[in-house]
C-alpha cells in the first residue's frame, strides 16, 4: 500500500513525492477517483487558488472519492491549500465549498503586512501535537500564502504569527493539515512528514 | 516568532551548465547545477533560483531537464526563469519542479501576462524580475533594462515594480546592473526605493561580496531576501558564515539545529 499524492493540475506533486521517497515511503500519483480506493494515506499538496482547487477536484470526480476516503478514516495530510480545503469555505472563492471536515472559513491575512506571507517562519506548537513531535520551537518552516485559518477550533496543533495569529498545523484523529510546506522546509519539514508516517502506521 | 530574512543562491545557467559573468558579460563555466544545488541544500540556503540566461528557444527542453535535476536535490523552494514568454512556458517550468517562476522581458512587453499567470498559478508563484541601472547613481531614478540587461526601456524601476504588483506579481527580484559582479555591495538606494513602494517581498540582487553587505541590505534597505551567486560558488563567502554574522547582529535568519 502506498501514499496517494493527489494530482489535480496546479499542485506540484513531484516535490512532495520526493520528500516522502527520501523517508522510504512508497508513493503514487493519484489523478483519478480509482487511485484513492486502496491508498494507505492521502496527501493533497495544494498550491494556487482555492476556487481552482475546488473546481478541479469536482470536475475530476476526486472530491467524492476523497470524501469517501475521509469517511473511512483513511489518513489525510493537506499541505497549504490542501489544509485550507479541510474547512467549509474560503473567502478566496466564496462560491465554492471545501471538504467541511473542520468548521469555519479561510480568510485573507491582514493587508498591513507584505503579502504573500513568503519565507521561513517559526511556530508555537500546542502541547501534545503528534505532527510536530520532536521539533524545537527554534525550527523554521517555509510558508507561501495570503489566506489562512485564523479561528481554528480544537483541531489547532500549531500557530504562526504574521500580521495576526493563524493556524499553522491542524490535526484531529486521522486528519492532518499544515499551512507551511514540509517538503520545502529542510530537515524540520522532513521530521513533520516522518511524524505523519508514524501516525499512518 | 519573526519571518526570517532569506539568503538565496542563484544558479545562472546557459541552460545546462552554471556560468558566471561580470555585468552580464564574459561568461565562464562555474559547475554542474545539480551538484551545486545539493551543496546549497546542505549548507543552509533558504531558496535557490535557477536562470537560463541564454534563453534561446532551441534549448528549452535542456533547461527544463536542468530544473528537474536541480529540484530533485532540494528540500527548499526553487524559482526558475529566463525566457518565459507565456503562461504555457510558465506551466512547463512549474511542472518541471519549480515552485515559482520569474518573468522579465515578456512582462515589460505585455504586463497582462503577470495577471494571467497569477490567476492560474497564484501570485505566490509569480516573481517579477527587474534589471535596473542608474547612470546618475540613483539621482534621477533607475531605468528598467530587458533582454538580459541589454535594452533600455525608459520605464522607471520603482513605478514598474508597483505596476507589476498591481498586475499580479507576488514578489520582486530586483537586480542592480550597476552592481552585478562588481562585489561592491548591494544597491541599497535602489532596493530601499522599491521595497518601500510595493506591498510584496523584495529580493535584492547584484554586488554581494561579504556578510556585511547582506546585513546592510536587510537593515538599511529593508530587503526581505538577498541573492548572490559567484561568491558562494567560488567559496569566498559561505552561507553559514553569512547567517552567523546576521544572527549575531540580531537579524532573524534560519539556522538548522
Amino acid at each position: 500500500m502506498s501514499i496517494a499524492i493527489l494530482e489535480y493540475g496546479a499542485g506540484n506533486a513531484a516535490s512532495v513525492e520526493r520528500a516522502f521517497q527520501r523517508l522510504g515511503a512508497a508513493t503514487r500519483r493519484a489523478a483519478a477517483p480509482a487511485d484513492l480506493a486502496c491508498a494507505r494515506a492521502i496527501v493533497l499538496p495544494g498550491v494556487g487558488h482555492f476556487g481552482a482547487l475546488a473546481r478541479a477536484l469536482r470536475d475530476t470526480g476526486l472530491l467524492a472519492a476523497l470524501q469517501t476516503a475521509l469517511d473511512r478514516q483513511v489518513p489525510y495530510l493537506g499541505i497549504c491549500l490542501g489544509m485550507q480545503a479541510l474547512y467549509e469555505s474560503s473567502l478566496e472563492a466564496p462560491e465554492e465549498r471545501g471538504l467541511g471536515v473542520f468548521r469555519g472559513s479561510v480568510v485573507p491575512l491582514p493587508a498591513d503586512v507584505k503579502l504573500p506571507h513568503m519565507g521561513w517562519n517559526q511556530l508555537r506548537t500546542v502541547a501534545g501535537s503528534r505532527l510536530l513531535r520532536g521539533l524545537s520551537p527554534e525550527s523554521y518552516f517555509y510558508f507561501a500564502h495570503s489566506y489562512a485559518v485564523v479561528a481554528p477550533g480544537g483541531e489547532a496543533a500549531a500557530f504562526c504569527s504574521y500580521g495576526r495569529e493563524f493556524a499553522a498545523a491542524v490535526e484531529q484523529g486521522s486528519r492532518f493539515g499544515v499551512q507551511f510546506h514540509p517538503e520545502k522546509s529542510g530537515a524540520a519539514g522532513a521530521q513533520v512528514l516522518r511524524n505523519f508516517l508514524e501516525c499512518v502506521g | 516568532m519573526t519571518l526570517a530574512r532569506r539568503i538565496i543562491v542563484c544558479l545562472d545557467t546557459d541552460g545546462e551548465r552554471v556560468v558566471k559573468g561580470v555585468e552580464f558579460r564574459g561568461l565562464r563555466d562555474a559547475g554542474d547545477p545539480a551538484e551545486l544545488a545539493a551543496r546549497y541544500n546542505r549548507e543552509g540556503a533558504d531558496e535557490l533560483v535557477v536562470l537560463d540566461i541564454a534563453a534561446s528557444r532551441d534549448h528549452r527542453p535542456t533547461f527544463l531537464q536542468t530544473i528537474e535535476r536541480v529540484a530533485a536535490q532540494l528540500a527548499l523552494p526553487l524559482t526558475a526563469g529566463g525566457g518565459i514568454r507565456s503562461a504555457d512556458d510558465g506551466r512547463a517550468v512549474l511542472r518541471a519542479g519549480a515552485d515559482k517562476l520569474t518573468v522579465n522581458t515578456a512582462a515589460v512587453r505585455r504586463p497582462e501576462l503577470l495577471t494571467e499567470m497569477a490567476a492560474e498559478f497564484g501570485a505566490q508563484a509569480v516573481v517579477l524580475a527587474i534589471d535596473a541601472r542608474s547612470p546618475g547613481g540613483g539621482a534621477g531614478g533607475w531605468e528598467v533594462y530587458v533582454r538580459g540587461g541589454h535594452d533600455p526601456t525608459s520605464l522607471d524601476a520603482v513605478r514598474w515594480a508597483q505596476q507589476g504588483v498591481a498586475s499580479g506579481a507576488g514578489e520582486i527580484l530586483l537586480t542592480s546592473i550597476d552592481r552585478d559582479g562588481t562585489r561592491s555591495g548591494f544597491d541599497c538606494e535602489l532596493t530601499r526605493a522599491v521595497a518601500a513602494a510595493v506591498s510584496v517581498p523584495v529580493i535584492a540582487s547584484g554586488g554581494a561580496d561579504s556578510p556585511a553587505h547582506f546585513h546592510e541590505v536587510f537593515t538599511v534597505a529593508g530587503a526581505d531576501a538577498a541573492l548572490a551567486a559567484g561568491i558562494f560558488h567560488e567559496g569566498s563567502c559561505s552561507i553559514p558564515a553569512v547567517k552567523r554574522y546576521l544572527k549575531e547582529r540580531g537579524v532573524a535568519v534560519r539556522v538548522e539545529e
